[in-house]
């Protein structure tokens, strides 16, 4: 049997294809910028949080490391309703996502902390800055300076499991995938070029992450 | 005939001209001690006889080998070479190191090279050092293994490059003492050194290098004591 | 109805667990063989083979995991040939796990000095030779933390295998909440049994990596 690939079943859903993208993209945007500052404040509290944040910030960085995304997010999607925390399928993916980036960026950011010099740490308490003043000012930029390219390709790793949600039909480009082969009966097809838009948005979202990286440390 | 031909040789890095045409002839036995500023050229000149870099135009022959025409492997198996940073496998022993290319290149058996091995080792003064690993040993251990490592090969001509430079000041002699007794067995060497005063009273031959040229040759005792331009005489004063 | 207790919940996960582990561990083997010619391929001297093994590694990196596995599941059918979820599985969990292991392993390679290179190259050694005796056998050892550490990526990634309709650890959670109706349960107990089996594997991996970082 040969099979004949038509590309042209899938114009009439390009408008389904685009809508899914689009909410790829803001889902992403979102849930980095929230996964983000999890992360720098989780990065604190391991780092200079009192012993017992520090420890309790320490198990859940491990349990997300260590659990598929797919399994933490039908968690949250079907596991808290059942305790009484109801949630429409966008806000599940929302904070799944965002405990999951922020679980991982604790990680890279405690590593950035780890590595400023002690010295500046003894330098800033000279000056009689208290312990946030000294996280604030002096630490927190040097860290994410020297951790940069590793959260960078963390955001990407998000995105792109990020096609997990369609699962809890939560509309993403991959929900979108989905409904259009349903119709048309292409899937290759279909699959192919979503799998191709991912492609092209990670690449983009790389070459964008490096140029705010740049602009944020002119000097790194 | 001499050993080491180097005619006309130019390289460049770019826009930048490294060697503008050098020009020397080292015979057998001869123990040539390359010096000069840095940047003058003088790493990169060594470093184009064993084909470690490529030079554009002019021609190096060793041996009657044209290098860049004989194949490489050939080439550098009658050149042998150290360097400044030692550049040991860290994952073998002194030993192992040793006898490493003996054994993959040369095809030796493993019990002929264990011995050659271990009497170039007592050869540099490291006869207890067979199986301690290159991080247990000092800078000047591992440069003298590294120079065992290099005779293992037999070479026709054994270059030097900088190789007391990354060594703490107290063991700089117990190096140099290695190169001495290997210049009185009558190997050729080519030196790029700081060691004014090891170049003086080894070296056979001295040549002076300032900005990618030869800029002064001659029989070591002479030029150091009446250096005919003033960039020699200069740097001579300066490096005391 | 049959009343679900917990024993027999947790029963049916740990059966299930089996083929968790099986796919993982053959994904990793295989992923780790196709990942070795990739990783040949990336650092040759051929520039079609770099391009082409670059291209593979964008690919595969570039793009999510479900639609890798969704295009095999669907493109094999093209041709006719009937694939089972696990075979798709595999093939899709391979090619994923080879792109990434070349990359770490490339960056292994080329971690490794560049004087190693010179010293072994001035002892007159082919780049065969200076591979098999003076490159490899250092990067290996920067490589143990980090394969390690991916291997638990890989156990994460078979949970996706379960959209395709593979009966694995994550599948056999979603069948058993259908027939329970006690989400918290099942997917609190899916997720300990996953933590279970990759956290021993990270924490080996961060502790070759310190043990690597002293040896230094």
């Amino acid at each position: 049997m040969v099979y004949h690939m038509s590309f042209g079943d899938l114009l009439p859903y390009w408008d389904v294809l685009a809508r899914g993208l689009l909410y790829t993209i803001v889902l992403t945007l979102v849930s980095t910028v929230a996964g983000l500052m999890v992360g720098t404040a989780g990065a604190w509290a391991r780092s200079f949080g009192p012993k017992w944040a520090a420890y309790a910030v320490g198990a859940y960085v491990e349990l997300i490391r260590n659990t598929p995304f797919i399994v933490q997010l039908f968690f949250v999607f079907f596991g808290l309703p059942a305790i009484g925390v109801k949630m429409t399928e966008s806000e599940a993916a929302f904070l799944a996502m965002v405990i999951n980036l922020g679980a991982y960026s604790t990680e890279i950011i405690r590593a950035g902390i780890q590595a400023v010099p002690k010295g500046h740490l003894e330098a800033a308490a000279s000056l009689a800055m208290s312990r946030l003043e000294t996280f604030r000012y002096v630490v927190l930029k040097q860290a994410f300076m020297k951790v940069y390219p590793a959260l960078s390709s963390q955001i990407v790793i998000v995105m792109l499991g990020s096609a997990v949600v369609s699962q809890i039909s939560a509309e993403d480009l991959t929900y979108a995938a989905n409904f259009v082969q349903s119709r048309n009966f292409r899937a290759f097809e279909v699959y192919l070029v979503a799998a191709l838009l991912y492609l092209l948005l990670a690449i983009a979202m790389r070459a964008i992450l490096r140029g705010i990286g740049r602009a944020l440390f002119p000097k790194a | 005939m001499s050993l080491v031909d180097i005619q006309d040789v130019r390289k460049n890095f770019g826009p930048l001209e490294v060697l503008k045409g050098v020009s020397i002839e080292i015979g057998r036995g001869d123990v040539a001690a390359i010096i000069g500023r840095s940047g003058s050229g003088k790493s990169t000149l060594l470093r184009c006889i064993n084909g470690l870099e490529e030079f554009q135009a002019g021609a190096i022959t060793v041996d009657g080998m044209a290098v860049g025409k004989t194949d490489l492997r050939t080439l550098r198996r009658h050149v042998g070479m150290v360097f400044q940073q030692f550049n040991l496998f860290p994952h073998l022993t002194a030993g192992q190191n040793v006898m490493l290319a003996p054994t993959v290149v040369a095809k030796m058996q493993k019990g002929e090279a264990r011995d050659t091995a271990a009497g170039l080792l007592e050869k540099v003064g490291l006869a207890g050092k067979f199986d301690a690993y290159p991080s247990q040993l000092s800078g000047g251990q591992q440069q003298r293994v590294a120079i065992a490592r290099a005779l293992a090969m037999q070479p026709t001509v054994l270059l030097c490059d900088e190789i007391t430079s990354a060594l703490d000041p107290e063991l700089v002699n117990e190096v140099l003492r290695v190169v001495e007794q290997l210049a009185s067995e009558g190997m050729t060497l080519i030196l790029v050194t700081h060691e004014m005063r090891f170049a003086r009273d080894v070296g056979t031959k001295l040549i002076f290098m300032h900005q990618g040229r030869v800029h002064e040759e001659g029989a070591p005792k002479t030029l150091f004591a009446n250096p005919q331009t003033p960039e020699l005489a200069q740097f001579v004063t300066g490096a005391h | 109805m049959i009343e679900f207790s917990f024993a027999i919940i947790l029963e049916n996960l740990l059966l299930a667990t089996r083929w968790t582990i099986l796919l993982s561990l053959i994904a990793f083997v295989s992923g780790g063989l196709v990942g070795l010619l990739v990783l040949f391929g990336r650092v040759s001297k051929h520039e079609v083979l770099r391009l082409l093994t670059a291209g593979y590694i964008e690919f595969f990196q570039g793009t999510p995991l479900l639609m890798q596995l969704f295009l095999l599941f669907f493109g094999i059918a093209l041709f006719g040939v009937e694939v089972s979820p696990w075979v798709a599985a595999w093939l899709a969990l391979t090619f994923w796990t080879s792109a990434f292991l070349s990359e770490i392993w490339r960056g292994c390679v080329e971690s490794v000095p560049r004087g190693q290179w010179e010293a072994s190259g001035t002892l007159a050694m082919t780049y065969m030779e200076q591979m098999r005796y003076v490159i490899l056998p250092q990067a290996m050892r920067i490589a143990v933390a980090p394969t390690v550490g991916f291997s638990v990526q890989v156990i994460k990634g078979t949970a996706l295998a379960s959209i395709i309709g593979f009966v694995e650890l994550t599948k056999a959670g979603t069948m058993l909440n259908n027939a329970t109706f006690r989400p918290f349960l099942v997917y609190s107990l899916v997720a300990l049994i996953y933590f279970c089996l990759c956290f021993p594997l990270s924490w080996c991996s961060k502790r070759l990596e310190a043990r690597l970082n002293v040896a230094r």
